[in-house]
């Protein structure tokens, strides 16, 4: 009797850790969306500002994922496969995004590549490359904020299955292309797609290393993404910005079930 | 297909794993590296695979220069101890993958990996994945799958060493066959001396980097070269101060010529063989009889013999 008690203790603390933390605020945000029905959805996200804000939103989170796949999953193979000065603290360098404020990331940025007093500011601003309060700034910050995600994913998987599979290859005939597409790659698959998901999952909510480097202009040419719209919204007390967060959390909550599903059904087969 | 290694050095940090080396292999021959663990004989298999690069010599196969060529080129085939199956692969596309590589016709493929999984009797598990195989199907499956490019030369990694003693007896039987039907030259490496006397044509021991003897499994049994050799090929014991194989010490009820006297201090049977422990005023031999021998001289714990070494 009391074991059972203990679980069910065990489990209401779980539950209500959960709860409080994720389950409650998530369902307040849906509540408000939901609140003003479907014209309130449909004045929310048509707006011309709402719809250049998610197509910015959606460019920036592809570019900086694409950029860390390429090269998460290229320092994760150099991590595992090579035996060189510095490796380990390769490995833990890659894990300082997730420690570092987003703001302090947004504001070294600003430090190197600024166009008044940044580091490479000047010689970039000669060749007239704009970085901060631009796209590519704003691609870069959210790169780095999430950096270690894909990297994180795929080097256990590399460490586990060792080096045999990619030697049996090369003695077979393979070259170091043909290595990677057909033996690696299917091998770190499921940690790189999850890896990837969780990338964008972040990437498209990210805000203050965004807000930072982007100088938030609405209007034409401008810099405002999805994140930085709802901050406005809020500010301004205009409506809408629950309908935003909603469609967030939901593409976010999305992908990550669809990915936890596909997963657990390749775990049974 | 021979294979020619000369000068072989190969350093780790401060320790030497090979030290100086030169093996060279008859073609169509079923040579065994021979050694304990740590002695170089993996790596000295690996540097002809390709697979680690030696620090100086070369490599001839087949007389052509191998040296600095990467494995992907050299055409070996290569079987190591934990499989190395490919886990998201069949076992028909495992066994392909060489062919695939090669850009071979579909159905050159389709035959050639229905014949070799023919061979290796895993026809009826084509379409299975690795992890629904025993380990001694997939070291098949992986044989299947390094002759499958009709390699050169086989090189074999501690084969059978992740298998159970009876998977292991039953795939050394059939690596003999094979090599006797398909005469592809094979080296394979093991630490396991009854495995590497049963199955070679030719035996290397190895140790410390160095070869210590090269010769067939009868010879380097008979006529070792020095003390690591016969202490590693079979048991031994000492009797007047003298390296001798258990079974070479006779025991007499009565004083023999050249016989030294003993008291028996433990008999042990295990199955068919029996092994005495004696005491002689300097050493402490023990001898291997059989049952019929051991009943004859009727030995027990603390009965008198007179022993001598066979000539």
């Amino acid at each position: 009797m009391g074991e059972r008690r203990g679980r069910l203790l065990q489990r209401s603390i779980a539950l209500g850790y959960v709860g409080v933390l994720v389950i409650v605020p998530l369902f307040v945000i849906t509540w408000r969306a939901l609140a003003d029905g479907w014209s309130g959805f449909v004045s929310a996200l048509s707006s011309e500002q709402a719809v250049t804000a998610f197509r910015l939103t959606a460019e920036i989170a592809v570019a900086a994922v694409a950029i860390n796949t390429v090269f998460g999953v290229g320092v994760a193979l150099l991590i595992t496969r090579y035996r060189f000065r510095g490796r380990r603290f390769l490995g833990s360098l890659a894990d300082l995004p997730i420690s570092v404020s987003p703001i302090v990331v947004g504001f070294a940025l600003v430090l190197v590549y600024g166009p008044t007093n940044g580091w490479f500011g000047k010689s970039l601003a000669h060749a007239n490359i704009q970085v901060i309060f631009a796209l590519p700034g704003m691609i870069l910050a959210t790169a780095f904020v999430t950096m270690p995600l894909v990297l994180r994913e795929v080097v256990p998987v590399l460490e586990e299955e060792g080096l045999d599979q990619e030697q049996a290859a090369r003695v077979l005939g393979a070259n170091a292309v043909q290595r990677f597409r057909r033996i690696t790659l299917p091998v770190i698959r499921p940690a790189l797609t999850y890896g990837i998901v969780l990338s964008l999952a972040r990437a498209i909510g990210e805000f203050g290393a965004v807000k930072v480097v982007s100088g938030n202009v609405s209007g034409v040419g401008q810099t405002q993404t999805v994140p930085l719209l709802i901050e406005e919204r809020v500010e301004q007390i205009e409506p809408g910005s629950y309908q935003l967060a909603f469609v967030l959390i939901l593409v976010t909550v999305l992908a990550i079930v669809l990915v936890s599903l596909k997963r657990s059904k390749e775990s049974v087969s | 297909m021979s294979i020619e290694a000369t000068g072989i050095v190969k350093r780790f940090g401060s320790f030497v794993a090979l030290d100086d080396v030169d093996l060279s292999v008859a073609s169509g021959r079923l040579t065994a590296l021979l050694g304990p663990s740590g002695g170089g004989k993996s790596t000295l298999l690996r540097i002809i695979g390709g697979l680690d690069e030696a620090d100086a010599g070369q490599v001839r196969i087949d007389g052509v220069e191998a040296t600095g060529v990467p494995a992907q080129r050299r055409n070996v085939g290569f079987v190591f101890q934990h499989y190395a199956a490919f886990k998201h692969l069949s076992v028909f596309r495992n066994v392909a993958f060489g062919l695939e590589i090669r850009k071979r016709p579909k159905d050159e493929i389709k035959r050639r990996v229905g014949e070799l999984l023919e061979l290796v009797h895993l026809e009826q598990f084509a379409d299975r994945l690795p992890s629904q195989l025993s380990g001694g199907q997939r070291q098949r499956m992986a044989l299947a799958r390094a002759l499958a490019v009709q390699p050169s030369v086989l090189l074999l990694d501690e084969p059978f060493g992740a298998l159970d003693a009876k998977v292991r007896r039953e795939l050394r039987d059939w690596l003999r066959r094979l090599h006797d039907e398909m005469h592809v030259t094979t080296v394979f490496v093991t630490h396991d001396q009854e495995e590497a006397l049963e199955v070679s044509d030719e035996l290397v021991v190895i140790n410390h980097g160095r070869i210590e003897q090269v010769g067939t499994p009868t010879d380097l049994y008979d006529k070792p070269a020095n003390d690591f050799v016969m202490e590693f090929l079979g048991p031994v014991t000492t009797l007047g101060g003298r390296l001798i194989r258990p079974h070479d010490v006779e025991i007499f009820p009565q004083h023999v010529d050249r016989s030294v006297e003993a008291e028996v201090t433990r008999v042990q049977r295990i199955g068919f063989e029996v092994r005495a422990e004696m005491r002689t005023a300097d050493s402490e031999p023990w001898a291997q009889l059989n049952r019929g021998q051991a009943e004859e001289l009727a030995l027990a714990a603390g009965s008198r013999v007179w022993v001598r070494a066979t000539d």
